[in-house]
């Protein structure tokens, strides 16, 4: 077996060496009814070829986006990543070393979180940020609980924008947690509708930017609202390339941002792994979630770097911590940082500005398809559509043309009675011939 | 003196000791004193070269007009700046890692490979499911061999790492209790030598956690169990093999009186490599345990993550599993997304999507390399391998439960540095001299002082051999009074010791653009 380096001797040796008559007797204290003594059926080993071989066939058996005309986002993107972000984050040091709990051998772990902290307090115009979280979904959750516990207060508003899905994250941990939830209904362009929820029980509100239909909104009067309430501004974002065209969560007000960053360094995967960021007011950061990067000195007075203020987390603080997170997404979290650092402010602004531009070009090609109506107002790289059918039976079809077209809104969620409402997105990755294809095999498909 | 090949001679004429004469520029060789990119003074530069586009007048105020304060390097700039940092940490792949509880085992390099074919990589978790077949079926069959190896019903593969794991697994409890009923149960049962995942996760969904006490070999006191399950109790969280290394030798019984007294049964699965093929949890009358990917299958642990952690589940709890799963009908396979029809009585999502997809080819792949038989073989191997280390460094050290084997990590507690003026700590930092990274140390906390050392089954005899001589060689350092070797490592690390409350007393997180004194100076 090419992973397991132990010879039959060495085995043999070590047992020896040990005392022991045989491997079992190491395991004398599995209760007798749990032994078992033949392998679980499952296929023996593989070797290499084999292994990859099947790998293939199960892979070529999906439609990767590169193949042909892809329009779906709704929280997950495509974009080109640089060929340097995949080469660094695959060297060993990066790829094979664990939590950096040992400062003096993890300073390139250490360096690149402190780096990543500095970007991402920048691009969301926030005071601090953390060394990263699961995605933003979950990212959206911790917020929710962080508000909870700076204001003391037990209730978290919601704003019809914010993706369904991450909106389900929010319930099924605040639920667990006894935190109230009110979720206005899905709305397209209605991000100021949750001033009026605010009462004197709301911890928070969220809101997202552009939201989940794609619409960019100002959210300024909110934050206002909000604090004026004693509430705090929790800011959604599932796209990160747009911090470089849109306005900061941060001038803007925000108490607390989180987004999705998959979509600066990371690939789609297919739902993950993902990374999400944290950023927030400083005077809140003890009460912040996650991993936290600190600069400090060594005994020679040089700078460095460490995990620090960890009297939040749970491998201190156990049942009293701000959050259950030890794992976070420390490589996804590197190759942001790579792509970040690759694209600069310049690059940035500029893959933001090709991005709209797309879009625009893609909006004005829908709306010449007889029967399509375009519902968002101001968008970044995305909006919705109505179309005359059902959105989700027409994807089905553009799919089996050979056009992945989108994601009906009806996928994200079911009742909302939006059946004839079809997210769609492009990116620096789409080109111009595939919005065309897209455009003439909607229109052949809706005049069936 | 020797000579090289063109002559020269390679030996100075008079030893010199760096530490002495530090360098002029802060490197040390190979070792470079790399910046921060803030401090490059790359604000207008980028490193990819884009279309020019138009301005989006369309937006009006919404467009960020201020600066943002990111600098871009060039392609080579870039790749030097992360290269240069990458010397600075340790890696399994440059020597062992021994860190309890951990399981940094070799990460077998077929599997990025794999992870990166289109057809995983380039596939987006919303586009129709008709399309993405191969991903579906990937993902049943990594819950056939999860649910196979672990003798379990059922699978959430969502959860995004152990502790997510924990929190999808009382959730699913949480929901049976709420079902049935039961919604008064609020308390959880862990042991001290728990993970703080543990009771932070149950503190998380609204529970009380009641610690149980710990019998002095090492292991669960059933008596103290049983005297606090009730009626008032949601679940016992139990790590097994646990936290010290060792196998909970009265674990059916255990399950027996949790189930008696109407709890479930949470088994913390960190150190599910130990046993992987030999024994399954669900033999044990385990009702849910999370299984890190990252750990028993391999998944790299990329300096912090990511992890995935999908939670195996009995039948009692099954129905409770959040969205979405995967259900094999005649025309292929499906997800189930939404709580309805079969899926009516599911808890909610952990996520957005359905689980960290990257790391589910890795395990996959890494499954199918190994079998049936390489896995039990796994198991075996890593047993061994830290048996061999107990069994070799405990005339030295004082191994914290001497009788009996362990499982896959030998625990030693500092009862033999007393009177040495030498710490775990101050130990730990030593062997970074000597080129391995520190175990895990003063975890658990019921053993005092703790190293807990985790070879995994990747490391070779000779290695073991190399890393037991050097421990070997310390320890009689430690004994022999020469405390300035432990007292001011590591020395020969990229920094020395790092001041940890400095950083937390001062909080910088963040480089500023402002410049600002030393920290030190303040």
């Amino acid at each position: 077996m090419r992973y397991l380096p132990l010879t039959p001797q060495d085995r043999a040796d070590m047992l020896g060496v040990i005392g022991a008559e045989s491997i079992d007797e190491l395991f004398v204290d599995v209760p007798a009814v749990a032994r078992r003594a033949g392998v679980v059926d499952l296929p023996l080993h593989a070797g290499e070829l084999e292994v990859e071989r099947e790998m293939l066939a199960l892979s070529r058996r999906n439609r990767s986006a590169s193949e042909g005309p892809f329009f779906v986002g709704a929280g997950a993107y495509r974009h080109h990543v640089p060929a340097t972000v995949d080469h660094i984050i695959q060297r060993s040091e990066f790829l094979t070393s664990y939590t950096p709990y040992q400062p003096e051998i993890a300073q390139g772990t250490l360096q690149v979180l402190f780096e990543f902290q500095t970007q991402v307090a920048a691009l969301t115009g926030m005071e601090v940020a953390n060394a990263s979280l699961y995605d933003g979904s979950t990212a959206t959750a911790e917020a929710v609980m962080m508000a909870t516990r700076v204001t003391r207060r037990g209730k978290a508003v919601l704003s019809g924008g914010v993706h369904p899905h991450y909106v389900g994250t929010v319930e099924t941990l605040a639920h667990a947690a006894g935190v109230a939830t009110e979720r206005l209904a899905a709305a397209i362009d209605a991000e100021d509708a949750v001033i009026a929820a605010i009462d004197a029980d709301t911890a928070c509100v969220v809101v997202q930017t552009p939201n989940v239909f794609g619409t960019a909104t100002d959210v300024t009067k909110i934050a206002q609202a909000a604090q004026a309430a004693g509430a705090l501004l929790i800011v959604v974002t599932t796209e990160a390339v747009s911090f470089g065209l849109l306005k900061s969560p941060g001038e803007m007000g925000a108490d607390i941002v989180v987004a999705e960053g998959q979509s600066i360094g990371n690939g789609l995967n297919y739902g993950g792994p993902y990374v999400g960021l944290f950023a927030c007011k400083e005077k809140y950061v003890r009460q912040a979630p996650g991993r936290l990067c600190g600069e400090t000195v060594d005994a020679d007075g040089k700078r460095g770097f460490v995990l620090t203020l960890s009297t939040r987390e749970q491998h201190i603080r156990r049942d009293k911590a701000t959050s259950n997170i030890c794992t976070n997404s420390g490589l996804c979290a590197l190759a942001f940082s790579i792509h970040m650092s690759l694209l600069g402010e310049k690059g940035l602004r500029r893959l933001a500005l090709v991005n709209h531009q797309k879009a625009v070009a893609l909006r004005d090609a829908l709306a010449a398809v007889p029967g399509v109506e375009i519902l968002t107002p101001r968008f970044f790289n995305e909006f919705a559509i109505r179309l005359p059918v059902n959105a989700a039976e027409v994807v089905e079809t553009l799919a089996a043309n050979g056009v992945i077209a989108g994601v009906p809104f009806s996928r994200l969620e079911p009742g909302a009675g939006l059946d004839d409402v079809l997210l769609v997105a492009a990116t620096e990755t789409t080109p111009d011939l595939d919005i065309t294809i897209f455009a003439k095999t909607l229109t052949k498909v809706l005049a069936r | 003196m020797s000579m090289n090949t063109v002559g020269r001679p390679t030996r100075p004429e008079v030893a010199v000791n760096d530490y002495i004469h530090p360098t002029l520029t802060g490197a040390r060789g190979l070792l470079q004193d790399e910046a921060l990119i803030f401090e490059l003074d790359c604000w207008d530069k980028t490193g990819v070269d884009l279309p020019d586009a138009p301005p989006a007048d369309d937006l009006g105020d919404l467009v960020r007009t201020a600066p943002i304060g990111l600098p871009g390097l060039s392609e080579p700039e870039a790749v030097r700046h992360y290269v240069r940092l990458s010397q600075k940490n340790h890696a399994i792949d440059l020597a062992l890692y021994p860190l309890g509880s951990c399981t940094m085992k070799h990460n077998p390099r077929l599997n990025e490979k794999v992870a990166r074919l289109p057809g995983f990589a380039d596939i987006h978790p919303l586009q129709p499911q008709s399309t993405v077949q191969g991903a579906i079926e990937l993902m049943d069959r990594l819950a056939h061999w999860l649910k196979t190896l672990t003798g379990m019903p059922a699978v959430a593969l969502s959860p995004k790492a152990g502790a997510h794991g924990e929190l999808c697994g009382l959730l699913a409890i949480r929901a049976a209790h709420e079902a049935a009923g039961n919604g008064h149960r609020k308390t959880v049962l862990a042991p001290t030598s728990a993970h703080g995942t543990n009771p932070a996760t149950a503190a998380f969904c609204g529970y009380t956690v009641v610690e149980i006490a710990q019998t002095d070999d090492g292991r669960v006191d059933l008596a103290d169990l049983e005297s606090k399950l009730g009626d008032h109790v949601a679940a016992i969280m139990v790590t097994n093999p646990n936290t010290c290394g060792l196998f909970e030798r009265d674990v059916v019984e255990i399950a027996r009186l949790t189930h008696a007294a109407g709890a479930y049964f949470y088994c913390d699965g960190a150190n599910f490599n130990a046993i992987v093929g030999r024994v399954r949890p669900g033999d044990l009358g385990v009702d849910a345990m999370h299984i890190n990917l990252h750990k028993t299958f391999s998944t790299p642990h990329g300096g912090g993550g990511p992890g995935a952690g999908p939670v195996v589940l009995s039948a009692a709890l099954a129905p409770f599993a959040p969205t979405p799963w995967v259900v094999s009908r005649d025309f292929g396979f499906k997800l189930v997304e939404e709580a309805e029809g079969p899926a009516a009585q599911a808890f909610g999502r952990m996520s957005a999507f359905h689980g960290q997809m990257g790391m589910f080819v890795r395990a996959y792949a890494y499954m199918l390399s190994h079998g049936a038989d390489g896995l039990r073989q796994v198991a075996e191997d890593a047993v061994l391998n830290a048996n061999y280390i107990k069994a070799r460094l405990s005339d030295l050290m004082s191994p914290a439960f001497p009788n009996g084997p362990c499982m896959h990590e030998a625990l030693f507690d500092d009862a033999w540095l007393e009177g040495t003026g030498v710490t775990t700590l101050d130990f730990a930092k030593a062997m970074i001299d000597e080129g391995f990274h520190p175990m895990t140390m003063y975890f658990p906390l019921v053993v005092h002082g703790a190293m807990l050392i985790e070879p995994t089954e990747t490391e070779s005899k000779q290695e073991l051999d190399r890393f037991i001589t050097a421990l070997r060689a310390l320890a009689g350092a430690a004994k022999g009074g020469e405390v300035d070797r432990f007292k001011g490592a590591p020395y020969h690390a990229p920094l020395k010791r790092l001041d940890e409350t400095l950083a937390a007393r001062k909080p910088r997180l963040r480089w500023k653009p402002v410049a600002v004194a030393p920290l030190a100076a303040e």
